[in-house]
């Protein structure tokens, strides 16, 4: 019995110190801004984990088809489909590949998924964990538009990128926020640089949290920045529900063509988009 | 209540042990054995030559034109603390040489570069001038994990160079530390001066998605017979950098696994030469760390190659471009790589006697180093060997004139300037033998043969060469 309680009290003790390790942790994981709001979303109410394969869940994902108005307003180069080329699930992973092919007039082909009508929330904690592609003219993106985009054109219906990476700058991440007068090349932005290691060799997790008057936006357990109404050279469009997109371009203005060096096919690979919503909305 | 506690502390403890042992496993084989390891000290030069040799710098042969006095260290330049390494690239007619290169080696018995990706360092040049070859691995000895970049861009101000390790496990012991290489190829015979700090192999991290390549990435379609050696050539490591760029390094043969997919017909070693051995078809390939490399070798066997006939002409006699049997002549380029010439070229060892091999030729040609004077010969001699019918082989004999330069209508393909030849058409070939032509040298060679300077070969497309020679009855 002495030696029993010896041991329970070591191991407590050897417990105590990995709760007051994982607390260092957690505080320095915290404390990158002091002033920033942190919010606990905690209520999970979206939790796509890919464990079906073939095609993603009809009634969460929609697709976009086409190569859109003017390349989706940025001359991308890529025809989207959802076609299982372009978009599939194998092994518990959601595969959104650009092929390089001729398709409708399209050199490129390449998946757009949205959760338009399907789901749509007002603030909340936004999550996915993915590995991205490389190469020059890759432009993979995990982003959200305002719900009533319709009645209300971009940028008027506001827009929240969570991420989007160009495949040229492989260890580089940025998180955007667009609205009126502040949109395209004026959007309020920040990168994020990954150190001693790169967003296409293995998977990363990149959120939000976002609630009333802020955006805070992190990728694995660091926070690299907050946007609150006091960033926007615009008014605040950020207070009602947006719907998720996830898609993988192939050239247009923000990354430039594709070069003789870019191989495809290129795959983003999407292990979990989480949603939580704070329990007391 | 408190039964429950002590399963939890149970599961914890076992939970702990669980990893404890696990993770034990993976790092050590037995208790008993303990590998020596080297220093895995990554830095190379910082203000000093760090674990570096006393000489530091182990210059090139300066008989072979090397220059070994233009390096030295620089109190006056540096990128980060007080002193670089400063070299001086010589014009190509200096008396003490004409290029520099040499290698810095570990001073002891080697380091432990397994826990690195690349060597790198800050460069700057006093003009925009380029290094032709920097690198590691290079020993003065095997050189077995030499790693080469080429065409190192300098800048007039410090630019970070980042040489990728093709795959570093294979380094428990290296002593080559730096490799480099420079002459005024890229300034028009000007010297220039170019300074390296912080030379150092890093873990950066960021040195990604490996595409390793044989032949330079192409399929290489190969005739051979039993006894032929070939060579895997052509090796090299690609990654991409954290810029974006994709950097490719030659790498050695020892950082290649090769594979036969017929040992039967072909096998390979480790150092990529491939020895043909039986009938049949067999396709070498190669993986470097776990990654298929693109390009391979498809080589055919049709058996054993007979030898060709012995030449019996006195040497007295002969001016030899190709044969075991008479000293040559002249060297020759016998793959001189014309525009829009398809033909693979290779040199093959039968059973000890070299053969030429020619595959899908469009044409090529074989360039004298130094003209041949046939003024006193009166013919060529060839020996040709085709493994399937139909085949024949245009052969132009050409002299280049007195000024010595190949001088082709780039239109009609005829010689032009002061240059002349004679065409000879190999026919008649039979399937599976040697066929000998003695070909007079005639036409307008009749008078000018005295700068025999090629020979061009059209057409084929496969077909074997041996003893090819001038002489005179």
């Amino acid at each position: 019995m002495n030696m029993k309680y010896f041991k329970n009290k070591t191991i407590q003790s050897v417990v105590l110190k990995c709760f007051a390790v994982i607390l260092v942790v957690t505080i320095s994981g915290c404390s990158t801004d002091e002033t920033q709001t942190v919010a606990n979303f905690t209520n999970l109410v979206l939790d796509e984990n890919f464990d079906t394969d073939g095609a993603p869940n009809s009634e969460v994902w929609g697709f976009d088809i086409g190569n859109g108005i003017d390349g989706w307003g940025n001359q991308e180069l890529q025809y989207y489909t959802n076609r299982s080329e372009n978009v599939t699930i194998q092994n518990g992973v959601l595969l959104i590949t650009a092929q390089q092919e001729s398709f409708e007039g399209s050199e490129y082909t390449s998946a757009r998924l949205l959760t338009k009508d399907k789901f749509e929330q007002r603030y909340g904690r936004f999550e996915a964990r993915i590995r991205l592609p490389f190469g020059q003219g890759i432009w993979p993106a995990f982003w959200m538009l305002g719900a009533d985009i319709d009645e209300n054109p971009w940028p008027g219906a506001g827009e929240i990128d969570i991420m989007e990476y160009r495949g040229q700058n492989p260890t580089v991440l940025i998180g955007s926020v667009h609205g009126p007068g502040y949109s395209g090349g004026e959007a309020i932005s920040k990168e994020y640089t990954l150190e001693n290691d790169r967003f296409d060799t293995g998977f990363h997790i990149f959120g939000i949290e976002w609630g009333p008057e802020f955006v805070n936006f992190y990728v694995d357990d660091v926070l690299y920045n907050q946007i609150t109404p006091e960033d926007l050279t615009g008014p605040w469009v950020f207070d009602k529900p947006f719907y998720i997109l996830m898609n993988l371009a192939v050239g247009g203005t923000f990354v430039g063509s594709p070069n003789a060096e870019t191989e495809f096919p290129q795959t983003m690979l999407v292990d979990y988009v989480r949603v939580y919503k704070n329990n007391t909305d | 209540m408190k039964n429950k506690k002590y399963t939890n502390v149970h599961f914890i403890l076992l939970l702990t042990l669980g990893i404890a042992l696990f993770s034990s496993c993976e790092r050590e084989f037995s208790d008993d054995v303990e590998f020596a390891t080297f220093s895995a000290n990554g830095d190379i030069f910082t203000d000093a030559p760090v674990g570096l040799t006393d000489e530091f710098f182990d210059s090139f042969d300066p008989n072979e034109g090397a220059n070994p006095e233009g390096f030295g260290t620089d109190d006056n330049v540096a990128f980060e603390g007080s002193s670089s390494i400063r070299i001086d690239v010589p014009a190509p007619d200096d008396p003490d040489g004409g290029f520099i290169g040499g290698i810095f080696l570990d001073r002891g018995a080697g380091r432990d570069l397994t826990g690195f990706d690349a060597l790198t360092f800050y460069v700057k040049g006093s003009t925009t001038a380029t290094i032709g070859e920097v690198g590691f691995g290079t020993d003065f000895g095997q050189n077995k994990f030499a790693v080469t970049a080429q065409n190192i861009r300098l800048s007039t101000d410090w630019r970070k160079v980042i040489i990728p390790i093709p795959d570093s496990s294979k380094l428990i012991q290296e002593r080559g530390m730096f490799f480099f290489s420079a002459g005024t190829q890229t300034t028009g015979g000007f010297g220039y001066t170019f300074w390296i700090d912080e030379l150092r192999f890093e873990k950066l991290g960021t040195i990604a998605q490996p595409s390793p390549a044989i032949f330079n990435g192409v399929d290489v379609v190969q005739q051979a017979f039993t006894g032929s050696n070939l060579l895997v050539n052509g090796l090299a490591q690609t990654f991409n950098l954290e810029s974006g760029i994709n950097q490719t390094v030659i790498a050695a043969p020892s950082y290649f696994d090769f594979n036969s997919s017929d040992n039967s017909v072909a096998i390979v070693n480790e150092l990529g030469q491939v020895l043909v051995i039986g009938t049949g078809t067999a396709n070498i390939t190669a993986q470097l760390a776990g990654v298929r490399a693109s390009g391979s070798l498809e080589v055919t066997s049709a058996g054993s190659l007979a030898l060709a006939p012995t030449p019996t002409r006195p040497a007295a006699n002969v001016k030899s471009i190709f044969s075991e049997a008479y000293t040559a002549d002249t060297s020759s380029n016998f793959a001189p790589g014309f525009g829009g010439s398809t033909t693979e070229t290779v040199i093959t060892n039968n059973n000890g006697d070299n053969v030429l091999a020619y595959t899908n030729n469009n044409f090529t040609g074989i360039i004298f180093e130094n003209t041949v004077d046939a003024s006193g010969l009166t013919f060529l001699h060839v020996d040709v060997y085709v493994q399937s019918a139909g085949v024949e082989v245009g052969l132009q004999i050409r002299d280049v004139g007195a000024n010595q330069e190949l001088e082709t209508n780039t239109t009609n393909g005829l010689p032009q300037g002061d240059d002349v030849d004679f065409r000879f058409d190999l026919t008649g070939l039979t399937v599976g033998q040697w066929t000998s032509f003695e070909i007079p040298l005639g036409g307008d060679l009749a008078t000018q043969k005295n700068n025999l300077g090629a020979l061009i070969l059209t057409d084929g497309p496969d077909f074997i060469f041996d003893n090819i020679y001038f002489y005179t009855e």
